[in-house]
């Protein structure tokens, strides 16, 4: 059964009055993270929003020792972190349970400039949990494409819109052979949170991705933002799913729509809602171009169907 | 603050309103109607900034940003996003 609304704890990691925009979806899923994770973690951030969001030297928003790396060393940094802690407790100079490493890193860092190094980290299976919160553009330089960003999406360096289709990061991870993958976001915070548990408590690499309706980048009302989440979930183009040593599941309301108990949403009303479409949807070749879009959805969830039938 | 041997004292102390009195970015105040109000806690649960009390259904407006999340996801429509004087 997933956590129910009630049951997630009292604890709170992430500070009142923050630097974050209101309605910010990072903040909004690292809240429910911080429930999960408690105190006893290392966070290690690369330049985002969410370093932004920290506040102001020298107070500090989020209730962790806070790490700012470079962009491309997520991963490695991460793995440098974790095997000192392992090495400390080894010696005796450390006691009591080790304090859970974790990476927040936005998308940017993560499926463009830090791909390097968490695919390196994953492939030697270091102990951390790699979180992307995926906002689907370089937020925090004004909006600019990236991986994530998909088809269609108007960005600063997109502006008639992305010509090609994002990349599946989770199931990139998944390849990797590490012990746990799992998709989030931010309108399922039960899920979320008994995700970031199960996380906590395998060793080795786990790779976390929450979609972070962005409201700034996706040019909608900035109360939309769960809206946005639940709309992203509803029409397939996100899919929530986990997978325990290779073996996937999907998750509700994901589950319904890949077994065919449900059909997705139409992707036109989700594509409707966002500004960064509106070019798309104005143009003359809309039609064609809407088609596409639900075209790279219906293939990803035919896609995710048939992979999570590969067992061995 | 407390006093740290200098080889490891942090730049940065975790604390609120590292961002500022944020109450002050509000445009709409979110008001809550007790009379209609069933506690279910949704309001707290997406508030990114974590000002709602999931006891009471208080507001810190100190930090408040008035995102408004809280009054789309309200399934009673007990919040009412009021203009700030
Ligand atoms: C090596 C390097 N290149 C570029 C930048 C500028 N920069 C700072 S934040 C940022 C955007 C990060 O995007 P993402 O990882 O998706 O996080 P978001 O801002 O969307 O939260 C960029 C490009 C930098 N700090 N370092
Ligand atoms: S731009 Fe988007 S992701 Fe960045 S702080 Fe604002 S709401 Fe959050
Ligand atoms: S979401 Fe609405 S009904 Fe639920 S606790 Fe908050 S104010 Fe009350
Ligand atoms: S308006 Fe936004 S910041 Fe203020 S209580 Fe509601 S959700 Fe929280
Ligand atoms: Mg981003």
């Amino acid at each position: 059964m997933t956590t129910s609304i009630k049951q997630l704890p009292d604890i709170e990691q992430v500070l009142s009055g923050n630097g974050a925009c209101g309605g910010c979806p990072a903040t909004m899923a690292l809240r429910i993270v911080g429930k999960a994770l408690g105190p006893n973690a290392i966070m290690l951030l690369t330049p985002s929003c969410s370093v932004a969001s920290m506040g102001m030297t020298p107070r500090l928003g989020y209730n962790w020792p806070c790490i700012n790396i470079c962009f491309a060393t997520a991963g490695s940094s991460a793995s440098g972190i974790t095997h000192a802690l392992e090495i400390m407790q080894e010696k005796g100079r450390l006691q009591g349970e080790l304090p859970t490493v974790f990476t927040w890193v936005g998308d940017g860092g993560t499926y463009d400039i830090g791909f390097q190094a968490l695919s390196a980290a994953a492939e030697r299976n270091d102990n951390m949990i790699f979180f992307c919160y995926n906002n689907e553009a370089y937020s925090n330089t004004g909006v600019q494409r990236s991986g994530a960003t998909p088809r269609g999406s108007y960005t600063t360096t997109t502006p008639s819109g992305k010509r090609q289709q994002k990349k599946n990061m989770a199931l990139l991870m998944l390849e990797h052979n590490i012990p746990y993958v799992a998709t989030a976001t931010v309108a399922y915070p039960g899920d979320l949170y008994d995700k970031v548990a199960k996380a906590k408590s395998i060793s080795g690499m786990k790779y976390i991705e929450i979609l972070a309706p962005c409201y700034l980048g996706w040019q909608f009302d900035m109360p939309e933002t769960v809206q946005m989440s639940r709309m992203a979930v509803r029409s397939g183009a996100w899919l929530l799913w986990e997978a325990e040593n290779g073996k996937i599941s999907f998750n509700k309301p994901s589950a319904s729509i890949i077994n065919g108990k449900k059909d997705a949403a139409p992707v036109d009303e989700y594509l409707m809602k966002q500004g960064r479409f509106n070019r798309l949807l104005k143009g003359p070749d809309a039609a064609q171009r809407i088609a596409e879009i639900q075209g790279d959805i219906d293939r990803e969830i035919a896609f995710m169907r048939e992979r999570a039938q590969i067992t061995i | 603050m407390k006093s740290v041997t200098k080889a490891y004292r942090p730049i940065s102390w975790p604390t609120k309103g590292a961002g500022g009195d944020t109450g002050s970015w509000r445009v709409r105040r979110p008001v809550v109607n007790t009379q209609i109000c069933n506690k279910c806690q949704i309001c707290w649960v997406f508030c990114p900034e974590a000002v709602i009390d999931r006891n009471e259904i208080t507001i810190d407006y100190r930090y408040c940003k008035g995102c408004g999340v809280c009054a789309t996801e309200c399934p009673t429509g007990a919040i009412s996003m009021e203009k700030e004087e």
